[in-house]
């Protein structure tokens, strides 16, 4: 198999991400649809490391995985704590720094 | 050449006692005056001293010098706060001091009505330690420190009584004429600077005899501007007729016998420039003539008894200048009629005060007449002071001006005979004008209202006018015998290297000239005067319009000066509002505007900012990708 196929699938799983994070309001689907394009770029990354034939992509993909799961911890404290005082986990309600 | 240590107390005594008085207030109201004028007496008599011990030594070896401090010292440029006692100096060091201290004493009389004559004396003593500054400065730059310093306590004495506006006008008009003229010697010192590397006398009377001709040009005629402005000679003479504002004392002191003769002291003392430089000698003549002869027209014309004195002072300085400019020989005639112009002309000045104190401080002519009769010790003293700079032999006058007269006849070539006979047409209009004067104040028909009681001034005020009146008399026999004075400053300005060239007149015609000229002046002038109207009269010749108004004096500044100046003021102000103003704001409406287009972005929506992220992110992207590839 061609292994330029992973990047075309990462690049579909990039933009289901990104679009995800535009069209929804949801703030738990915009998380996940981030998640997604993290995974997307980890996809990636570990497939340019493959090409290049060393482990610098394996390695940043680390990074990545690390920085994702921290800020899974402080989002979704953000979220629970939105959620707590408004009643809603829409992004468009948290919408008090304009002004 | 000998050092001293006493030279400073001239300038401190002086200087501390107006600190004294200005700061202690109203404390010192009851003693101030006398603090003061104990303090200029005894500046006078350290002078007196100082004249003395010079007078023990002789020749090059009279002048003394004192080092106060180091005051400038940048890699080779020094400049020392240095006192330097001359021939030179000490003449002014006794008159300042010695007419000073008159006229101390005739002003606590004088000012013994006004309630701020406290700050009255702290300002003539201020005005005595400046003075003596300038006269003892050791190079330019301490010269200008006193230069400046006269003209402070000129404008703070012209605007004594600046509750009238019309006085604080005139304290500013001269302090304004003066700033000009300050210009001129601040150029003249940079020059000088950059000419020489030094700014003392010494040191740039070594360098004058070797530097470009173009370069004493522009020196002597700074010098001549500068001079111009504090000596009130054409084309900076508008501010001195106005100046007589100020208390009559300080009209006497300061606007007759000493700060106005500044200006000529500058130029005997920067003599070295003017003998190396004929260009500005011919200034310096130029100024002189036209001077003398635009003070004695306008002196003609005068119905203020002080402003008439004022014109002849301009024009009496005008005589000094025109002899400073007749090279070496003139510089020491200058002194002269300097010295001798200080006693008749603030004896005269004083007779003025001593008239108005009895008139109720009248000041028009036409108000006074046969005075003689109420007042007979001013009018004797200010006769004497009249016959003197009338030049009447044996009075002051005919010793000093009949010796410029000559000087200027005798000074070669062509322009000789017209300097020469301008000298002698200005002798007979002073004649005429201070004729004039006197008839007017002291004899003819009363013309003053009845309820008016004139009587004579007390001691305090006769006294300092009967000395300045002797000294009217003697003091230009006392300077000539024997050349006393021309000897007294040969070290100084080498006056007796006097210039070849064929005596054109012989001193006996001249002085038959002057005399006749004199004669002629006094005749018309009695003929004229006999009667003269209470009120002045309208229907009158051109020139003497011309005369009244100063020949236009204040016209010509305000078209050439004041009105332009306003314009560009006003141009100035239009830029700055519409064009640097303009800009400025311009820009902060641009930002403004543009902010304010930028605000709808930040509407708070979690959605949008991630959009603008992904824009961003593409761009990047794209121009990455267009650089690299």
């Amino acid at each position: 198999m061609d292994i330029s196929n992973y990047l075309y699938l990462s690049m579909i799983l990039f933009t289901i991400g990104s679009l995800g994070v535009l069209i929804r309001r949801n703030a738990i689907v915009i998380f996940m649809c981030i998640e997604l394009m993290l995974n997307a770029t980890n996809l990636a990354l570990v497939t340019f490391s493959r090409i290049n034939g060393n482990l610098d992509g394996q390695i940043a993909s680390f990074f990545t995985m690390v920085v994702a799961a921290c800020e899974v911890v402080v989002g979704l404290a953000i979220i629970v704590t939105i959620y707590r005082s408004r009643r809603s986990a829409s992004v468009d309600d948290a919408s008090l720094l304009r002004n | 050449m000998r050092t001293s240590n006493s030279l400073v107390y001239l300038i401190a005594l002086p200087l501390v006692s107006a600190a004294i008085l200005l700061l202690l207030g109203r404390i010192a109201d009851k003693w101030g005056h006398l603090l003061a004028t104990a303090v200029s007496a005894s500046a006078f008599a350290l002078g007196l001293s100082q004249f003395l011990q010079m007078h023990n030594h002789s020749g090059s070896n009279r002048a003394v010098t004192q080092k106060i401090f180091d005051w400038i010292s940048v890699g080779t440029f020094k400049v020392t706060g240095s006192l330097l006692l001359d021939q030179l100096s000490i003449c002014f060091v006794l008159l300042i001091t010695g007419v000073g201290t008159l006229i101390h004493i005739y002003s606590i009389a004088y000012m013994s009505h006004d309630e701020d004559r406290r700050r009255f004396f702290a300002y003539l003593n201020l005005f005595i330690a400046a003075m003596l500054l300038l006269v003892l400065g050791d190079s330019y730059l301490n010269l200008y420190i006193g230069w400046e310093g006269v003209g402070l306590a000129s404008y703070l004495l012209i605007g004594f009584w600046n509750q009238n506006p019309v006085y604080a006008v005139a304290a500013k008009k001269a302090f304004i004429a003066n700033r000009v003229g300050d210009v001129g010697l601040s150029l003249a010192i940079m020059i000088s600077f950059a000419q020489f590397g030094t700014v003392s006398f010494s040191g740039v009377a070594a360098g004058a005899p070797h530097a470009s001709k173009a370069a004493l040009a522009v020196i002597g005629a700074m010098l001549l501007l500068a001079a111009a402005g504090k000596s009130a000679q054409f084309p900076l003479q508008s501010w001195l007729g106005d100046a007589m504002a100020g208390p009559t004392p300080v009209s006497a002191l300061i606007h007759a016998a000493t700060m106005v003769t500044a200006g000529v002291y500058l130029i005997a003392r920067s003599h070295f420039i003017f003998d190396a430089s004929t260009t500005a000698r011919t200034l310096v003549i130029s100024v002189g003539v036209i001077t003398l002869l635009f003070g004695a027209i306008v002196g003609t014309a005068k119905d203020d008894i002080k402003k008439a004195l004022a014109a002849s002072t301009m024009s009496q300085i005008g005589y000094m200048i025109l002899a400073t400019g007749l090279g070496p020989v003139g510089y020491a005639f200058a002194i002269m009629h300097l010295l001798t112009h200080g006693f008749f002309k603030a004896g005269m000045f004083l007779g003025a005060g001593s008239v108005m104190h009895g008139m109720n401080d009248e000041v028009n002519m036409r108000k006074y007449g046969g005075l003689a009769k109420f007042m007979p010790i001013t009018a004797v003293t200010f006769g004497l002071g009249y016959l003197a700079i009338l030049g009447v032999p044996p009075f002051a006058g005919f010793y000093s001006k009949d010796k410029i007269i000559e000087t200027a006849f005798n000074s070669g070539g062509s322009k000789a005979i017209f300097i020469g006979g301008a000298a002698l047409l200005g002798a007979g209009i002073t004649a005429f004008y201070m004729t004039r004067v006197f008839v007017m104040t002291f004899q003819g028909a009363r013309r003053w209202e009845t309820e008016t009681d004139p009587h004579e001034s007390s001691v305090l005020m006769w006294g300092p006018m009967v000395i300045l009146a002797i000294g009217s008399v003697a003091s230009g026999f006392l300077l000539s015998s024997g050349s006393a004075l021309v000897n007294w400053l040969q070290p100084v300005v080498n006056a007796s290297h006097i210039e070849g060239g064929k005596e054109l007149m012989n001193p006996n015609v001249v002085s038959g000239l002057a005399l006749l000229a004199v004669i002629l002046g006094v005749y018309i002038a009695i003929v004229k005067y006999r009667r003269v109207p209470a009120n002045a009269p309208v229907n009158v010749s051109l020139l003497t319009l011309a005369a009244r108004s100063d020949l236009g004096q204040d016209l010509i500044n305000d078209r050439i000066l004041v009105k332009p100046g306003f314009a560009l003021t006003s141009a100035l102000l239009a830029i700055d509002h519409y064009v640097v103003d303009g800009a400025v704001r311009l820009v902060g409406w641009v930002i403004s505007e543009i902010s304010n287009a930028l605000r709808g972005i930040q509407n708070g929506y979690v959605r949008s900012y991630a959009l603008m992220m992904l824009i961003g992110l593409f761009i990047s992207v794209f121009v990455l990708w267009a650089v690299t590839a």
